[in-house]
């Protein structure tokens, strides 16, 4: 009989309650009939179907007064839906970017062991360079502490792929042969690289399997195939996995690395896999002491040189970092508000409820029954909020995939994580349970014939807490709206940066000639399209450069001054052109003249700078006809104005430039490749003529980045832009949230206090007095939260301050222009309640006593 | 409510209408009963039978009488059941339908009996 006493528990209480001791008698006088195995077989089979029938036919039933019960009140459903999903959505799309950039482990076995290891040379102010090869040869053979090293080129070199249709441009990366191996990624299909690549000869390629499918179809067909890489056959030994990137997320090809030799040129990156039991401080004392071993047998190249070590997973820039982390924290914020706004929304309802509860209970309803009603309701809008903020995180997840720093190699876009969606649906639905049908129970309890009786019916604690929860609100607003507007004025200082360079009218392409090319075919391409294109109609000039201004950080050497010794190193930001680059981009000639055609191979070397170079190497003097060294001498002819060249939130390099027909070998990689051309019409216009103009010089060559020089210099604050974006949005939506807050909080103080006012108005008080009372109560509110707010914000500020871009973190305007808007939003809220309480009529409520 | 929303009845209801017919019952008899007018064909389980008891409260074909019988014959825990006039109504509605059904089936000679 325990044991049937049980199983009974399987039914809903309220079933229970009604038929459980009349079900014993009938299993009592069963047993006396029939046998044990027949009679639990039976009772185990019955109990099991049934119970399952009488708790989905109370659902039905709950399910039907729900919708029904919604549908009296499409304001509070539609609201409490809204907030449910926005909440859900936008937490659920800023975690899942934040776990996708910081917290899920790199793509890689053990990802933890993976560091990246590098040059310093602190002499020199460089706490970090590259590695040159011969440094990387010895550290690898040198150390205890890594179970794998291996060394790539960080820039991507774009070549062209001939043979496959339309010639393609594909950006390849250089890798020695253990890259892979120390990732512990082994290709999909075909082979990895072996110690051999590595050595003079052969040329293997490895493709992604982006590449792979988009040439050939399939991974497993790119295998063993030949392509023209930069008019070279390459055999494809091997194809990586969907989703494998490094060390760029656009990664289309990985090459060997073939050159071993040059100590001076610090030009690799290297990765290393500590060994399992190795700390990252041990290995960081075995590789001092590498370091200096290195120091004493190449005095010459290793000075000073030490190497330093750190976590691939910290191998972002703090700035990436802080603006994933400050939408993150603003989804935060706005899921804070969405749940105390839910909350203040079912906690009014709940006391609205609480005199039809009490009637339905004294009436004889049992509580479990009421109870389960308002955890349906809750939860079918926690479930509708929920599967509806589901749909807006999936929507706005790819937009957001802008913010992934590009150096992290993770590929693709992050897809919606579903513990992060879990999370915030659980916390929604905790709230809506425990605002919505706890408090309902908790009056229902003892069951309140007051409730009965009378309408006004709110305790002093529960005001407090609901104030509480609006206070709250209003801090939380301020704040993201501060968080916001700081970034906001950072982002006009960021945009009213100039850069140096005129970017409207001017279209850009780039057609990479394979570095093998010899220079005078070069000049021969480059002289044959800029003749042509300075023929279209509407171009005004047109030029070539090695790389555009913001689209390629690397290219910077050490400048001297023959028979001068400086007391600090200066680096110049090196770029070859052609004439009229200056002209097309707007750059101010200042002193001297543009380089020209006959500044060939033959010819006298010169060189173009910039005035921060100029100043640098002469100060106070007229640097034309002055010789500079950069690898050789070069004679300066021209001085032109400073550009961004690095973007325009990094503090600028002096610039040098060079005539495109006087290219060191040594330089071949810096040849022009990017095509410049200013037109007084619309220049996107002309891309196709211009596609055609290089088809007929070359067949073979392929044309990328077709792009405005506008749409560059707009990148720049592209990731700025989509952060702000978002921030704004939440700002807003926290915004409307908070003023429904207090106008709900107002409504119900007023509704509740409707007999208290009438009887104020009956005794002679002023309506205007009545309307001050009501309005008082929403502004201390809002004043109260503002107060809370600032120094949050202020502390949220400072911790983004690198975000800032010189804006002060306590930035009095914008702190003001949040309070003042939150004090708006509290007079706009409160102001309908107070003059609905204002014109109560007397007569009227104290009748209805 | 109209009698013919409920139809057709649900087997177990309709034994439970007919079990009820004559006497008020309690849960225990009803099953008994069932049992008895179908020879031993249909055993009601506790289960079923008091979730259709529940159904049928709330639809109004029986309620719960508080007439009991006489203090040696009670048990404190039984709860009796009586059909109640829409219970007829339903359970005459649900004969009609039936018989009706039969008087197809004979015409089509699927079942005995004239037609």
């Amino acid at each position: 009989m325990r044991v049937y006493r049980l199983l009974l528990r399987l039914f809903p209480a309220s079933f229970r309650a009604e038929y459980g001791e009349e079900m014993q008698a009938v299993f009592a006088a069963r047993r006396l009939r029939e046998t044990a195995v027949a009679l639990w077989a039976g009772t185990l089979i019955d109990i099991l179907a049934n119970a399952l029938r009488v708790h989905t036919d109370l659902l039905w039933q709950d399910l039907h007064w729900t919708f029904r019960v919604l549908r009296q009140s499409p304001g509070f459903t539609l609201t409490a839906i809204t907030v449910i999903s926005l909440g859900i959505g936008a937490n659920t799309a800023a975690f899942t970017l934040l776990n996708h950039v910081f917290l899920r482990p790199l793509p890689f076995a053990h990802p933890e062991q993976l560091v990246t290891v590098y040059q310093t040379d602190i002499p020199n102010h460089n706490p970090r360079t590259g590695a040159t090869p011969p440094n990387f040869v010895d550290w690898r053979a040198m150390n205890h502490s890594f179970s794998s090293m291996g060394a790539y080129i960080g820039i991507l070199t774009p070549m062209n792929l001939s043979g496959q249709g339309d010639p393609v441009r594909l950006d390849a990366a250089t890798v020695s042969f253990d890259v892979f191996k120390t990732l512990g990624v082994q290709p999909m299909a075909g082979r990895s690289f072996t110690a051999e690549d590595d050595l003079p000869g052969g040329a293997s390629a490895i493709l992604s399997n982006h590449t792979a499918e988009g040439l050939f179809g399939s991974a497993a067909g790119a295998v063993g195939r030949t392509v023209r890489l930069d008019g070279q056959p390459f055999n494809i030994i091997g194809v990586m996995p969907p989703g494998f990137a490094f060390p760029w997320r656009d990664t289309h090809l990985w090459l060997s690395l073939k050159s071993w030799d040059n100590r001076g040129n610090r030009m690799l990156s290297v990765i290393g896999r500590l060994r399992p039991e190795v700390s990252l401080t041990q290995a960081r004392a075995d590789l001092e002491v590498i370091a200096r071993q290195l120091e004493r047998a190449f005095p010459k190249d290793n000075a000073g040189v030490g190497i330093g070590m750190l976590e691939l997973r910290e191998d972002t820039s703090p700035q990436a970092r802080i603006l994933v982390i400050a939408v993150s924290a603003g989804a935060f914020c706005l899921m804070l508000i969405a749940c105390t706004n839910l909350a203040n929304l079912l906690f009014a309802r709940a006391m609205v409820r609480k005199q039809e509860i009490a009637v339905r209970i004294a009436i004889g309803a049992a509580r479990e029954r009421v109870l389960r009603q308002l955890l349906t309701e809750s939860m079918v809008l926690g479930i509708v909020g929920g599967a509806l903020g589901l749909v807006l995180a999936m929507l706005a997840t790819p937009s957001l995939t802008i913010l992934v720093p590009g150096s992290l190699p993770i590929g693709g876009i992050p897809e919606v994580d579903w513990r992060v969606f879990a999370f915030a649906a659980a916390l929604t639905l905790a709230t809506s349970i425990a605002f919505g049908a706890g408090p309902a129970l908790r009056s229902s309890r003892n069951v309140d014939l007051n409730a009965l009786r009378s309408r006004s019916a709110s305790g002093s604690r529960t005001d407090r807490l609901r104030a509480a929860l609006v206070l709250a609100e209003v801090a939380c607003t301020v704040t993201l709206l501060i968080g916001a507007g700081l970034l906001l004025k950072a982002m006009w200082r960021v945009q009213a940066v100039d850069p140096g360079f005129r970017a409207e009218g001017v279209l850009t392409l780039r057609t990479a000639l394979p570095i093998a090319t010899p220079p005078d075919r070069r000049d021969q391409f480059y002289s044959r399209i800029l003749t042509e294109a300075r023929r279209l109609p509407g171009v005004t000039s047109a030029a070539y450069i090695s790389f555009l201004p913001m689209t390629a950080t690397y290219g910077n050497f050490v400048v001297t001054v023959p028979g001068v010794t400086m007391a600090e190193e200066t680096r110049a930001h090196t770029r070859f052109i052609t004439s009229d680059y200056f002209k097309t981009l707007g750059i101010p000639l200042l002193r001297g003249r543009d380089v020209s055609e006959r500044d060939n191979s033959t010819a006298p070397k010169v060189a173009v700078v910039s005035q921060f170079l100029a100043q640098r190497l002469w100060p106070g003097q007229d640097p034309v006809g002055r010789e500079m060294t950069l690898g050789s001498n070069w004679t300066v002819v021209g001085v032109v104005g400073d550009v961004a060249v690095r973007g325009l939130e990094s503090s600028s390099l002096p610039q040098a430039y060079f005539p495109s027909g006087q290219v060191p070998p040594s330089l071949a990689f810096y040849a022009p490749k990017d095509l410049a051309i200013h037109a007084s019409g619309d220049p996107a216009s002309l891309a196709s003529a211009l596609r055609q103009i290089i088809r007929r010089a070359n067949p073979e060559q392929a044309v990328s980045d077709v792009q405005l020089l506008e749409d560059i210099l707009a990148s720049q604050t592209a990731s700025r832009r989509a952060q702000l974006r978002v921030l704004v949005t939440f700002a807003g939506v926290a915004f409307l949230l908070a003023a429904v807050g207090i106008h709900g909080l107002l409504s119900f103080a007023v509704t509740s206090r409707t007999r208290e006012v009438g009887v104020r108005i009956a005794l002679g008080a002023a309506r205007g007095d009545i309307l001050g009372m009501f309005l008082r109560q929403g502004l201390v509110l809002g004043s109260a939260g503002i107060a809370v707010a600032l120094p949050l914000a202020y502390l949220a500020a400072r911790s983004m301050t690198s975000l800032l871009f010189g804006v002060q973190p306590n930035d009095p305007l914008i702190y003001a222009s949040a309070a003042l808007l939150a004090l708006l939003m509290t007079v706009a809220g409160s102001l309908r309640p107070s003059l609905r309480a204002a014109s109560v009529d007397p007569a009227l409520t104290i009748r209805a006593e | 409510m109209d009698a013919a929303s409920f139809l057709p009845l649900p087997p177990v209801t309709f034994h439970i209408l007919l079990a009820l017919a004559d006497e008020d019952r309690h849960g225990y008899a009803i099953i008994q009963d069932v049992a008895a007018r179908t020879g031993g064909e249909l055993k009601l389980s506790a289960g079923t039978l008091y979730r259709s008891i529940q159904r049928m409260l709330e639809q109004g074909l029986v309620i719960e009488t508080r007439d009991r019988p006489a203090p040696e014959e009670d048990d404190e825990r039984r709860r009796y059941y009586r059909i109640t006039k829409f219970g007829i109504e339903v359970a005459r509605a649900e004969a009609r339908r039936l018989t009706q059904l039969v008087k197809f089936a004979r015409q089509s000679g699927f079942a005995a009996g004239k037609a």
